[in-house]
């Protein structure tokens, strides 16, 4: 049985608070009126040499998901200073919906990838289930919060999707065209829908799991079995749909055929990087003897290969839009490419480059501080990923990586480690009478 | 010069796994085996040196991604400017996401054939050759241990035998 260190739980709760500390602050300093927003902005150029307020007007005609262009002209200006304050009032929440997602995206992503190791009965990874159901253990908390912020958003305390706005979408024909499917009461029915799914298979297959451990025939594996194929399916399409749902529809205008992909990718090797990471933490903390080298040789090797995966996907995205250059598509990328070039482009670097080159050669692969350290850089990547997809939308130019971003990382973050490490602590770390449990101990590579 | 090896034959691959690790054991050199198909472990229980192909297949690579460069801003852009999806900027760099595919292509052709010619040259494998396993039987369902004799042929053979092989010969290899 595995031990919470206190150190690792005072070290989560001091996250915590730290994080909590800094959201408050980001929501107290959040403008309340246009003035406000307008003296903000003011002073925020001064710092940078000017030349800001032009640019953002500039970008502004390319903003899209602002409805009502045409009631634009003469009320330009009125209406751009209250985008601006929009905008600036959304800052925290889109820190605070980011970083939220963030996290509980990678208990998704962990969870689609043991419900492939249990839908494939693969020989390798029982040894390290208890590891991935301790992280899944994070779905519950992470997706009511989650559900949370996007109820706030449908009672209008923010303004992060603009076509939950009825006035936006008076104005918007596009909007009137999605709104038997981009409804406030639908999308909440949706969103519980998918929640209520994954939660249930994250339950049901850990109670399995854990019966498996004392029963004296094979019958819970089997039951564990077909219901991961069932998930899997039910999985495939829901996490598509929340794709378009939580994050597709911040630009509402713009769509994607492969987002769901593009999304799932992100979770999915994030998920597994987190396999990785919790596995060799608790290795060295003399745990799950049994895990040996090989076991992290694979998991880091799904680690390059997703992370190339990721990238095919997120050039195939790219490309197409790039090559036909139409105005509808593009603005998507033009808004990232003027406004958001730091993290646009750090992000492939931290996503791609460095784990093809630093994951390339087989035996970095089996050191184990080299898969921790390459990990805090995948994992940041796609936590920018994410901050790319969302606040273009969301926030405009008017982004920043200041205390409520960094407060939702440490937040959620420190929530994420105080869970998941108690979950572990809940059952033995190794599955004692997994039919494959023998294979999975003399796995070598 | 000719010099006299001891074959032992064996038709599995677990036995042959476990002489192998048991003449290794005894410190004899075993100087090559013979299968038809790969053995998982194999090279480890020999305790052969690893592989370096990898190596140059990253070189190839590197080489394959730089050609495609070269030859894409010469051919779209120097030679023969293109307006590339009514972007006429003309430089490789705006219009790079065009190349990508190729890039990419050229670097997996270049890394795959290079590869391959490479791991030719070095197993010394070239048309008309002559084959080098002893006995045709290693490419249907044999696996053949060869190890040099230093006068020691009795203990040789007898180990040989113990470990389980279905035949034992002494013969004159040409090298």
């Amino acid at each position: 049985m595995y031990t919470f260190s206190n150190k690792l739980r005072l070290g989560s709760f001091i996250a915590m608070g730290l994080g909590f500390i800094f959201l408050v602050i980001g929501f107290m300093s959040a403008p309340s009126t246009v003035e406000e927003a307008k003296a903000m902005v003011a002073v925020h150029d001064d710092g940078h040499g000017g030349g800001h307020a032009e640019e953002a007007a500039a970008s502004h005609a390319e903003e899209q998901g602002h409805g009502g262009e045409a009631a634009h002209g003469e009320a330009h200006d009125a209406s751009h200073d209250e985008h601006l304050l929009h905008q600036l009032q959304n800052r925290p929440w889109s820190a605070l919906y980011v970083a939220a997602f963030f996290f509980f995206m990678i208990s998704l992503g962990v969870l689609a990838f043991y419900a492939i190791q249990r839908a494939a009965q693969a020989g390798w990874s029982p040894l390290l289930f208890r590891v991935m159901e301790g992280i899944t253990a994070y779905l519950v908390p992470g997706g009511i919060i989650v559900f949370v912020i996007l109820l706030l958003s449908a009672l209008h305390f923010n303004h992060m999707f603009v076509w939950m706005d009825a006035e936006t979408v008076a104005h918007d024909e596009l909007l009137q065209g999605k709104a038997g499917y981009l409804n406030p009461t639908f999308f909440l029915i949706r969103a519980a829908i998918f929640l209520g799914g994954w939660i249930f298979y994250r339950q049901y297959s850990r109670k399995l799991s854990l019966a498996q451990d004392e029963a004296d025939d094979n019958s819970n594996f089997v039951k564990n079995f077909r219901w991961s194929a069932g998930f899997l399916v039910f999985y495939l399409v829901t996490e598509s749909m929340m794709s378009w749902d939580w994050i597709m529809s911040l630009d509402p205008h713009w769509f994607s055929t492969l987002f769901g992909w593009y999304v799932f990718a992100s979770m999915f090797v994030s998920g597994i990087t987190v396999i990785a990471m919790v596995t060799v933490y608790l290795k060295s903390k003399g745990y799950l003897e049994q895990v040996n080298d090989s076991h992290i040789h694979d998991l880091a090797k799904f680690m390059f290969g997703i992370s190339i995966f990721w990238t095919y996907l997120w050039f195939s995205q790219f490309m197409l839009i790039w090559y036909a250059n139409i105005p509808e598509e593009v603005t998507y990328y033009i808004a990232r490419f003027e406004d958001y070039q730091l993290p646009f482009f750090g992000m492939l670097v931290m996503n791609f480059v460095f784990p093809l080159l630093v994951l390339m050669n087989s035996d970095y692969k089996r050191v184990n501080w080299f898969v921790i350290m390459t990990g805090i850089v995948v994992l940041f990547g796609h936590y920018l990923d994410i901050f790319n997809m969302v606040m273009p939308a969301t926030v405009g130019d008017q982004w920043f990586i200041g205390l409520p971003e960094i407060g939702g990382i440490l937040f959620f973050g420190g929530l994420f480690v105080f869970w998941v490490f108690t979950a572990l602590t809940k059952a033995p770390l190794q599955p004692k009478r997994n039919p494959f449990i023998e294979e999975s101990r003399h796995f070598h590579y | 010069m000719a010099s006299k090896v001891i074959q032992a034959l064996y038709n599995d691959d677990d036995v042959l796994m476990h002489a192998v690790k048991k003449v290794r054991a005894e410190r004899h050199h075993i100087e090559e085996v013979y299968t038809p198909f790969p053995v998982h472990g194999l090279d480890k229980a020999m305790g052969l040196e690893d592989t370096r192909i990898a190596i140059t297949s990253f070189l190839y690579g590197c080489l394959g991604l730089a050609v495609a460069i070269v030859m894409m801003n010469y051919i779209m852009i120097e030679d023969w400017p293109q307006d590339i999806g009514g972007k006429p900027s003309f430089s490789y760099l705006e219009n790079m996401p065009a190349f990508v595919p190729i890039m990419f292509e050229l670097t997996v052709f270049f890394a795959a054939h290079l590869m391959v010619i490479t791991f030719y040259l070095r197993s010394k494998m070239w048309p008309f050759k002559k084959a080098e396993n002893p006995d045709k039987r290693t490419t249907d369902d044999h696996f053949l241990m060869e190890i040099g004799v230093h006068d020691n042929e009795k203990e040789l053979a007898d180990l040989l035998w113990e470990t389980g092989a279905v035949e034992v010969k002494v013969t004159e290899k040409e090298s």
